[in-house]
């Protein structure tokens, strides 16, 4: 309990340093101002309210969203290195996006988050049913195998087209590291919706994922449904990553790093393992974003690349950590 | 909770098969409600396929399975798992889970969708935990156990799923002959106390006419004998079976008999 109050705490503060990091010289103070006695005259007030806002949202739905699903991901799958990824959302996305924009002829933001989202539901039902989740076997090894094979061959694909067309290498580039920088152009509301049904619907059926993680058999003779529970954890997990993706592009580690620190605050139970992963991801995120935007003024590090940066040492340590042969 | 109607399991003329392979073929066999049966046999007899199919984790190619009366393969796969409960053999805990969120697990059919945690869940829990002893440990993760003291969590697990059938596969494998019978004990207090019926896979044969009331003893070709342990472990019954030359003798402190291979 005292380590999701200091979660929580610390997500305040990430947000608050996201309000106001890189904004004229006022701090919190400012901050407090603009929030409580908006001044639609100073152009600080303007910047939070316009500007900061956006991405602010934009990384608690994109934060928190991969922190809930790459803790589902680890659970339904027994693998503690399992991610969305996993499930090829980040290959469908990245396909959707450049096959789109190619058609489409332009690269908008609107444009790219409304492909990114179908394009990663698109693959992660695909992986459901090659991995045999329609005849209701969908073991965690086939899910893995069937989305490691699918990622690859979609992600083929794009490297085809870019090398090919130079205008999709533009999207690409653009595209391939995630930020939140444009947030204020993307379809912010729709992705929140996305990202708040799939976390209902994980919450609601956590409870059942833990039956499911003790084996099928047993999961079985307590009454559960193995084949629906994974189909229900596979919407769950494409709203969010969907909502994320959409929000932000891709963003990578989060989903594999958060599971295993929400784990520490939450314990063992899973509707308190997936709060604890959407405000540690939520955070993480922000804190990430943060430290992008004021490392290399007036430059700024794209944050899927921050996450990367920050979140590959910490799972190697991690990775190094983990006891041989143990499983998840 | 006493659980006073009928809970008897009845397998009736059961065929299963693995592809075009026969495990058990056309067999119809009673196990009395309230009392402990063991299924024995020599490996690969079909024991562990039909405790599965009892447990409807396998559908037959033909016949049924009846729990107090009513077909398991038309039931609701909830109110079933309130009735019968089944521990497979071999079962493998998330890494570092507590002793007692892997016993609350065993709640989960009584748990609805958005429903809390109950009292009548936390004292199913508690009473578990008590029976096989893991009180004090309920907090230490599983990993951190021994594996008698980890196995009597598994089997916590059923218990606290509360239902008056209780399937176990192979329940004492792996464990040295002490930790046995602490297993077979407590499984034998809770079919005592409560009129469980029980079901188990077993290999041990002397500890199975010690504990169980109803012996089930299959061949390579079939069901050799069902009864009593005086009636199924007889000398030629365990020529058929399992083809072993063997003297029975009543055991020295219960009067069981006692299987001493020649």
């Amino acid at each position: 309990m005292r380590a999701m109050i200091v979660a929580v705490l610390a997500l305040v503060f990430a947000a608050a340093l996201t309000l106001t990091v890189g904004v004229r010289d006022g701090g919190f103070a400012l901050l407090f101002q603009a929030l409580t006695a908006f001044d639609p005259t100073d152009p600080a007030h303007i910047a939070i309210q316009s500007i900061r806002m956006p991405r602010l949202i934009a990384g608690l739905i994109a934060g928190a969203a991969l922190g809930m699903a790459g803790t589902i991901m680890q659970a339904i799958t027994r693998n503690p290195l399992a991610d969305p990824g996993i499930l090829g959302i980040n290959a469908g996305a990245a396909f959707a996006v450049v096959i789109g924009s190619l058609i489409a002829g332009r690269a908008d933001n609107g444009l790219m988050a409304a492909l990114a989202f179908p394009g990663a539901a698109a693959a992660a039902i695909a992986v459901f049913a090659l991995g045999g989740g329609l005849k209701g076997d969908a073991g965690p090894v086939r899910l893995t195998l069937a989305g490691v094979a699918l990622s690859a061959m979609l992600l083929s694909f794009v490297s085809a087209i870019i090398l090919a067309r130079n205008e999709a290498l533009e999207v690409f580039r653009f595209w391939v590291t995630g930020s939140l920088a444009q947030a204020g152009m993307r379809p912010l509301g729709y992705m929140a919706i996305a990202a708040v049904l799939g976390a209902g619907l994980a919450i609601a059926i956590a409870p059942r994922i833990e039956a499911l993680s003790l084996g099928s058999a047993l999961a079985r003779g307590l009454g559960t449904n193995p084949g629906r529970i994974q189909l229900g954890a596979l919407v769950a997990v494409t709203a969010l990553t969907g909502a994320a993706v959409g929000v932000a592009g891709p963003i990578a580690f989060l989903g594999l790093l958060v599971p295993r620190l929400a784990r520490r605050v939450g314990g063992h139970v899973l509707r308190r393992e997936l709060i604890a992963a959407a405000i540690l991801g939520a955070t993480i995120l922000l804190f990430a974003d943060t430290i992008g935007r004021i490392l290399i003024p007036p430059a700024e590090i794209r944050v899927g690349t921050m996450t990367a940066l920050i979140g590959a040492p910490i799972f190697i340590w991690m990775a190094r950590r983990l006891r041989a042969g143990a499983g998840a | 909770m006493t659980h006073s109607n009928d809970n008897a399991l009845k397998a009736e003329n059961l065929t299963i098969g693995y592809g075009e392979r026969t495990v058990i073929d056309n067999l119809s066999l009673n196990f009395p409600s309230g009392r402990m049966t063991a299924i024995l046999g020599p490996n690969g007899c079909g024991k562990s396929t039909l405790l599965r199919a009892l447990a409807r984790l396998i559908t037959p190619a033909k016949g049924s399975v009846r729990l107090g009366g009513d077909d398991i393969f038309s039931m609701d796969t909830r109110a079933l798992a309130r009735r019968l409960a089944i521990l497979p053999q071999a079962s493998k805990a998330p890494e570092g889970i507590t002793v007692a969120d892997l016993v609350r697990r065993g709640r989960t059919p009584w748990r609805g969708l958005f429903s809390a945690w109950s009292e009548a869940d936390a004292a199913a829990v508690e009473r578990a935990l008590k029976e096989v002893g893991l009180t004090d440990m309920s907090e230490r993760p599983i990993d951190q156990l021994s594996g008698g003291q980890r196995q009597r969590a598994w089997i916590a697990l059923v218990l606290a799923q509360d239902t008056p059938c209780l399937l176990l596969d192979e329940p004492t494998t792996w464990l040295d002959l002490t930790h046995q019978i602490e297993v077979l004990s407590l499984v034998r207090e809770r079919n005592r106390s409560q009129g469980v019926t029980v079901v188990t896979v077993l290999h041990d044969l002397n500890l199975a006419a010690r504990f169980y009331d109803t012996l089930v003893l299959l061949g390579p070709n079939g069901m050799v004998a069902a009864g009593s342990p005086q009636d199924v472990l007889t000398e030629e019954n365990l020529t058929t079976g399992f083809g072993l030359s063997a003297m029975v003798v009543p055991d020295p402190i219960t009067g069981t008999p006692m299987v001493v291979p020649r």
